[in-house]
């Protein structure tokens, strides 16, 4: 087994610049009490201008206040690691979350369907990058080892067990990571790398050390395997982000959106699975003495999906439909229905060339922007009444059973009365009396006419009654 | 005398005289189905991927059966049908016995505006493979953008307006007006050739 290491050296700082729209605007994360506040990591543009982490933030103002600040969240950072865990599992079936900030995944049996390891990484790195997370990976044959060396090391790939011995005898001993007491012990004893520390006679090691130590060290050589607790995904979905501002315009609120929706289809392409529907919620700004409740937004999908495009398409659709009743603080998505995913049957030749989107992409996209009754089928239903006649669903079977009756191509939805004179009777009357049972009850005398500008309709009158004829439809 | 003679071949060549060329045809036209109108357009049906108007006085007047062996064959061959923002409803039965199976009939309920649109999407789409609409209050812009939908996505385009609107410049490849009395299909305008001067019967029976 070969295990691939990814470590993420600034998560914080990534997850909060990923969802920002200029990245290169100096970014300083910040912790501490209310006292002290202290810079805990900055961005590239922010140290150009002299800022450090550690600094305080009074130190820093004193200097620029050309730079923002965000709240340093640790909860955060550990929602982007479980999400990178889920689009490692793409990869393979084996990832572990052991070490903070780091991925840990058995790389060696995909090999097969990724080609490769040269081609894996660099598809590895191509789509890390793409998210907008720096980071080191290193390749070796057991776990600990692959984490140790990407202290060192970066874009590293040990393959076996004697060329990954030499590679660790020349790692420094405090960054192999035993605890600093240990670490600090051995360089007093004149012990730098861990070809020394090898070299020595292992009883005497356990006679001066706790027995962690020569386990650890065993671990790391390969000697003696590591139990990792694998990474199960969630069965669903969820993401929020808080806005450092008040939205009131759609148009601030689609940035966010297409992140979230891009880390679902992140998250949806792991677990092989599609979304069928999802709920974004709109979190107003609490006005004084009462909550305000938020405003949520269902996107519902006729088939499973998780293409990141259509489905930032159909959200905003949906979203640009919605009056925003206050200022919006944060977007919240929740995704729970998650059916497997079946592609959609596409022919290898399609007969047209520019056949760009299919039929069901299409529907959505209607539905989307004109509401979910829209899009409608049209299916024969057996009933006498006209009105009864049809439904607004499409039936999968063919439609069989009717009687060739001369009917209209068109019908109104409500009769209208016919009051035109020179109106000529061709054929008729037709007796259609049915649905007494079902309280719908109609008696009626059909006729088909002729008006004087030569249209032919449908028209009736109700068997009994006095009153005109109604039009009820166009032999068009 | 002989001053005034002047090669044909300069001529040609100073572009003065115009020169009827062999329109390239072609090659799928889409049959409509009635005999006598595909013998009167130039190229024997209806203009493949593009915007068709057909004008007729009110609706109901026989926009149905010119349509329905071409909505009939299409939807046989397993394309899609889509009627955007019809007057009425369609009744199910009669466009059976017409020969058009209903299920591969679409309904989409709009307002004007959002009309236009869908027609748009469904033609640029490429997945119907005709899509019907009657466009009440549209400019010629608005047939434009739809015919060149129509262009980009090889589709089949039909749009049924007033015969009011005959009067209006179109861009639209062929423009058939219905005359309900006496029964009969006047060729308005058609691309790749002469609009046929003689109004072509239109039989009653359906």
């Amino acid at each position: 087994m070969l295990w691939a290491c990814v470590l993420l050296p600034q998560l914080a700082l990534d997850g909060v610049m990923r969802r920002r729209a200029e990245p290169d605007r100096p970014l300083a994360l910040i912790s501490g009490t209310a006292q002290r506040r202290v810079l805990q990591t900055v961005n590239a543009t922010a140290r150009e201008l002299g800022l450090r982490p550690g600094q305080s933030l009074t130190s820093a103002h004193a200097m620029t206040r050309e730079f923002d600040t965000v709240e340093y969240d640790p909860k955060q950072t550990e929602h982007w690691h479980r999400l990178l865990a889920a689009w490692a599992y793409r990869f393979s079936s084996q990832v572990s979350l052991k070490y903070p900030r780091v991925l840990l995944m058995e790389v060696e049996s995909s090999f097969g369907l990724f080609g490769p390891w040269p081609v894996f990484e660099a598809r590895l790195r191509q789509e890390l990058t793409a998210m907008g997370f720096s980071h080191r990976i290193v390749v070796a044959p057991n776990p600990l080892a692959a984490r140790m060396l990407a202290n060192a090391h970066d874009g590293l790939a040990v393959t076996c067990n004697d060329s990954l011995l030499q590679r660790l005898e020349q790692m420094p001993v405090n960054r192999l990571g035993l605890s600093q007491e240990v670490s600090t012990a051995l360089g007093r004893m004149g012990l730098q790398c861990l070809r020394q520390v090898l070299a020595l006679p292992r009883d005497t090691l356990a006679r001066r050390f706790p027995a962690h130590v020569l386990q650890h060290l065993d671990t790391l050589i390969g000697r003696r395997p590591m139990a990792l607790e694998c990474y199960v995904p969630p069965d669903h979905f969820e993401t929020r982000i808080e806005l450092n501002f008040d939205v009131e315009s759609h148009q601030a609120l689609l940035f966010p959106l297409k992140r979230m929706i891009a880390d679902l289809a992140l998250f949806l392409g792991g677990r092989d699975s599609g979304v069928q529907r999802f709920v974004i919620h709109l979190e107003h700004v609490p006005s004084v003495g009462s909550t305000a409740p938020d405003t949520l937004i269902n996107v519902g999908l006729l088939s499973a999906e998780r293409e990141a495009n259509m489905l930032f398409e159909l959200a905003r659709g949906r979203l640009e439909q919605v009056v925003v009743p206050s200022p919006v603080r944060a977007l919240k998505l929740q995704a729970k229905d998650l059916p497997a995913f079946v592609p959609s049957h596409r022919e290898l030749f399609d007969e047209r060339p520019q056949q760009s989107m299919p039929w069901e992409q299409l529907r959505e996209r209607l539905r989307a922007r004109l509401g979910d009754e829209a899009v409608s089928g049209l299916s024969f239903h057996a009933d006498h009444r006209p009105e009864c006649a049809w439904q607004p669903t499409a039936l999968s079977k063919p439609a069989s059973g009717f009687n060739p009756v001369l009917r209209p191509g068109w019908l109104l939805r409500k009769p209208e009365p016919l009051a035109e004179p020179g109106l000529r009777v061709l054929a008729g009357p037709e007796r259609i009396e049915s649905g007494w049972w079902d309280g719908g009850d109609v008696r009626r005398d059909y006729y088909l006419i002729e008006t004087r500008s030569g249209q032919r309709g449908w028209a009736y009158r109700s068997v009994g009654g006095d009153s005109g004829l109604l039009l009820h439809g166009w032999f068009a | 005398m002989m001053g005034a003679v002047v090669s044909l071949d300069a001529l040609l060549d100073e572009r003065r005289v115009w020169k009827g060329r062999p329109q390239v045809q072609p090659v799928a036209a889409q049959p409509t189905g009635h005999a006598l109108l595909d013998a009167a357009l130039p190229i024997g049906g209806w203009p493949p991927a593009a915007l068709t108007e057909i004008l007729i006085p009110a609706n109901g007047s026989g926009e149905l059966r010119l349509l329905w062996p071409t909505l009939a064959r299409l939807a046989d061959s397993g394309e899609r049908i889509v009627l955007v923002a019809p007057p009425y409803v369609p009744y199910p039965q009669a466009w059976q016995s017409a020969g058009v199976d209903v299920r591969q009939l679409s309904v989409i309920n709009a307002n004007d505006t959002d009309a236009l649109w869908a027609v748009e999407q469904c033609l640029r789409s490429g997945s119907c493979g005709a899509v019907l609409c009657w466009p009440s209050k549209v400019d010629d812009r608005a047939l434009r953008r739809l015919q060149v939908a129509a262009e980009t996505g090889e589709t089949l385009a039909f749009a049924c307006r007033g015969q009011q609107a005959a009067a209006n410049p179109s861009p639209a490849a062929l423009r058939i007006a219905i005359d309900v009395r006496p029964s009969q299909l006047r060729v308005l305008k058609c691309r790749g050739g002469l609009a046929p001067s003689s109004p072509i019967p239109f039989t009653t029976d359906a």
